[in-house]
């Protein structure tokens, strides 16, 4: 499965995520200059965390225009796998290929930490490698992952059981306890309907190699090139 | 073609928190002015822009508020055109 992995000015997860995906999966993996238009060489496109266009205006809101991401939409509309981490699921957002919007964190702070997460949904290609309900810890760092939403959006994503990872505590307790930015519902993570969309703040590339400390994101990765090889 | 000049405020939605300014409430109870209530920081843009009219341009920034100046799931805009001497 080849990946693509976006790169912008100001883009500093990117080469992250290739590790994983070149490094650790074996996967092959280009790199997308933001101003290149052609995807059409690629299975999955990661669009991945930084300060995309020095986050100017709004976080992801500069980025979305780019001629990269036009192609990533395309590639969204055929049914093709889109991972936005971070910054890259506040472009996700801002380019409209998932509802909502990431704004600033509720306690006036940047957070950066590792955190629980509930894993809601395990019939994704994203996430079959997780068991329902398990907890996993991820590294977050931002600070605009406030997730929001309007009310209908917000039981529109319920309803379609869109929202795929939620902060909890290590018992898997969704509250306001263990929500850490004021996002709506503890929105961690969503995908759009049809499920070949995900963007989430946390950043599983930062926690596939056991030297970093964790190695609950590469599941992640990991099903996703099973998913798409067995299909 | 004449020239406009756009004063554009983007105000976060009611709905939407806005730590900022919270964190600025309360630097300015730190001055002293207990009196001030709950604050709301936007962003003000300015721009200029040639158009065949001023309706054109009205309809030209319209689309460039709600696709990239602001962001409608979070923010309200406004714009003031105002016609400047023709080149």
């Amino acid at each position: 499965m080849k990946f693509a992995v976006i790169v912008f000015p100001g883009a500093n997860c990117d080469r992250d995520v290739a590790y994983v995906t070149r490094d650790i999966l074996g996967q092959p993996t280009r790199m997308v200059w933001h101003e290149d238009s052609d995807l059409s060489d690629v299975d999955i496109v990661v669009v991945p965390g930084g300060f995309s266009y020095g986050d100017y205006l709004r976080c992801g809101a500069i980025a979305r225009f780019s001629p990269a991401m036009q192609a990533t939409v395309e590639h969204a509309k055929a049914g093709k796998p889109v991972l936005g981490i971070c910054n890259g699921f506040q472009i996700l957002t801002e380019v409209g290929l998932l509802p909502g919007a990431l704004v600033r964190n509720r306690d006036m702070r940047f957070i950066c930490d590792r955190v629980p997460l509930k894993v809601e949904r395990t019939n994704l290609l994203w996430t079959a490698g997780y068991t329902a309900g398990q907890v996993i810890t991820l590294p977050i760092a931002h600070g605009e992952g406030c997730y929001y939403a309007d009310e209908a959006t917000l039981a529109e994503l319920e309803a379609n059981q869109q929202i795929v990872f939620r902060y909890s505590g290590l018992d898997g307790s969704v509250d306001e306890k263990s929500n850490h930015n004021g996002s709506l519902g503890n929105i961690a993570g969503i995908c759009n309907r049809a499920g070949n969309v995900l963007g989430l703040m946390p950043h599983p590339e930062r926690a596939a190699d056991a030297v970093l400390g964790g190695v609950d994101g590469l599941p992640l990765f990991e099903s996703l090139v099973r998913s798409l090889v067995a299909a | 073609m004449p020239h406009y000049s756009a004063r554009i405020y983007v105000t976060l939605r009611p709905s939407v928190l806005d730590p900022a300014g919270t964190a600025v409430q309360s630097g300015l109870a730190h001055m002293g002015y207990n009196n001030v209530g709950p604050i709301r920081i936007g962003k003000y843009i300015e721009l200029t822009l040639e158009a065949d009219s001023e309706a054109a341009a009205s309809q030209q920034l319209d689309r460039m508020c709600a696709q990239l100046l602001a962001n409608p799931v979070i923010e309200n805009y406004r714009f003031e055109l105002q016609t400047l001497a023709t080149a």
